[in-house]
């Protein structure tokens, strides 16, 4: 079947998408977006983590269809999302990761920004216990999650920064 | 394989009615799970992720009407205060990304003996409402789970909408699985008082299919009316409580597999009945004592 899918604010047309694909196939194999991680297709590891129409999601557990006409963020599309100065480089999520060493194959950070970005939408100064909750569907296999954890609180310090950064010029104390 | 889109109700109910054999489609967390695995593609899926009736919800006349799309986020996230047994459940699910897309009406369509709403349905005197181009009926869900693998739902009919009284008491939801969160549960227990009927409804998850603890419901009812302790809101004996526990354990139908064996799910399983109902109970009389 044809459908739309806008990804990371690009509208795609595809054709000849199968009734049983996935939203995680259609984003690596028909857009052409390999960031989107595919490990277990279960739902169990998320990897493939997505945010569909801003909500997080597995994208191996959305069949393509049911993401007719929708809006899809990858983790291609977090970067010059972070605030002033970060047009193109990582976004603040993604700095606080590569500063607090949460990367090591790499394979789960994809999915660990999705969920981090998500978590931190509507929790922006999170408490630990409530990193360790978002990313239960997270599972990473190397870092053991310590480094992680740290990442996404200092995330929420550098957003913090940014927020200040941005309120300052109208005369904040 | 096809895949159905429907644009309304009555054509979602004429295509159900037409093709028998055709798998209706919401969040799609149990049926991909299925699709990836190439377990068996289904000639005909529908889509229901599109119709708006099944994603209402609104309170009338004591009762709320949950339409079958509701999703665990929507219920942890916006209905906690309102929905407190049935909210504890869905938090209990997977992930957050599991949340935001499982619904109530998979759930109730998976009917797995282990989900988290069904223990919570069960003692909160939940109605499952089913409609097909035959017409709509209300079915509680104490009769729906008709047996294990099995529900009252014919194969042309939707699940349309849950409905679920106004909770007059505490209403508790508790699971034991293999990891403190994102597992499925190896038992759970959910527990609701209903002061106005003088009852203490509740639901086992785990065993051979969701089902209530109907004979340490009807224990502790008889315990209750004996002395009279829902008028005196006294403490309950601990020998009650304890026999409660036995009973809840005893009366469910548990087996080995690969999460625990039936003798750990027994011994699980009169823990969770025992503390939960301590714990019920204990919110209900010290609420009691703020109203008087
Ligand atoms: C990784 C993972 C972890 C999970 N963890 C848990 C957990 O901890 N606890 C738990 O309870 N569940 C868990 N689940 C199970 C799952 O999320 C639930 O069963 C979910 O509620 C299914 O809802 P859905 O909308 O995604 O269903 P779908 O996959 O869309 O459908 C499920 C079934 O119900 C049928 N169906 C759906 N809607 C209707 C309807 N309106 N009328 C008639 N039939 C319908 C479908 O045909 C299908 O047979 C987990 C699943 C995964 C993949
Ligand atoms: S690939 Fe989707 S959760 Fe593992
Ligand atoms: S860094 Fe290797 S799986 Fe997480």
């Amino acid at each position: 079947m044809r459908m739309n899918l806008t990804v990371n604010g690009e509208r795609h047309m595809l054709e000849e998408v199968r009734e049983s694909e996935s939203l995680l196939f259609v984003l690596r194999e028909r857009v052409g977006l390999p960031g989107t991680k595919n490990a277990c297709e279960q739902g169990r590891c998320g990897s493939c983590s997505v945010l569909l129409d801003g909500m997080l999601c597995c994208s191996c557990l959305v069949p393509a269809v049911q993401a007719r006409e929708c809006s899809v963020t990858t983790v291609e599309g977090l970067a010059g999302q972070g605030g002033p100065g970060e047009e193109d480089g990582p976004d603040s999520v993604q700095r606080a990761f590569l500063d607090a060493g949460a990367v090591q194959c790499g394979f789960c950070t994809p999915g660990m920004l999705l969920a981090a970005h998500n978590l931190l939408r509507h929790t922006p100064d999170p408490q630990e216990a409530e990193v360790r909750q978002a990313l239960a569907g997270n599972i990473c296999r190397c870092t053991g999650y310590q480094h992680i954890v740290e990442a996404v609180l200092l995330a929420a310090e550098y957003r913090r920064a940014e927020r200040g950064a941005l309120v300052q010029p109208d005369g904040a104390p | 394989m096809e895949f159905l889109l429907p644009r309304d109700r009555q054509e979602a109910l004429e295509l159900m009615a037409g093709r028998p054999g055709t798998v209706p489609v919401a969040g799609g967390t149990d049926v991909m799970v299925g699709w990836n695995m190439s377990r068996g593609l289904p000639a005909r899926a529908l889509d229901l992720s599109r119709l708006g009736h099944l994603s209402r919800r609104r309170y009338g006349e004591g009762r709320y009407r949950l339409g079958a799309n509701t999703t665990y986020s929507t219920l942890t996230d916006e209905l906690r205060g309102e929905l407190p047994g049935l909210a504890a459940a869905a938090g209990a699910v997977g992930s957050r990304q599991i949340r935001n897309r499982g619904t109530l009406g998979g759930s109730l369509g998976s009917a797995w003996p282990a989900a988290d709403a069904h223990p919570a349905l069960l003692a909160c005197r939940a109605e499952v409402e089913l409609a097909s181009v035959r017409g709509s009926r209300r079915v509680p869900v104490r009769e729906f789970f008709s047996g294990p693998g099995r529900t009252a739902r014919e194969g042309d009919e939707l699940i349309e909408a849950v409905l679920l009284p106004r909770p007059e008491g505490p209403q508790l939801f508790t699971k034991v699985g293999r990891k403190a969160v994102a597992t499925l549960a190896t038992c759970s227990f959910a527990v609701a008082l209903w002061p106005s009927t003088r009852q203490v409804l509740t639901g086992v998850g785990g065993a051979d299919r969701p089902a209530p603890a109907a004979v340490a419901e009807a224990f502790l009812a008889g315990q209750l009316a004996a002395h009279g302790t829902w008028e005196s809101g006294e403490r309950l004996p601990d020998e009650v409580v304890r026999h409660f526990g036995e009973l809840a354990a005893e009366g469910a139908v548990l087996g080995d597999d690969v999460r625990a064996t039936a003798e750990y799910r027994r011994r699980a399983l009169s823990v969770l009945a025992r503390r939960s109902l301590a714990q019920a109970w204990e919110n209900y009389r010290t609420e009691r004592h703020r109203c008087a």
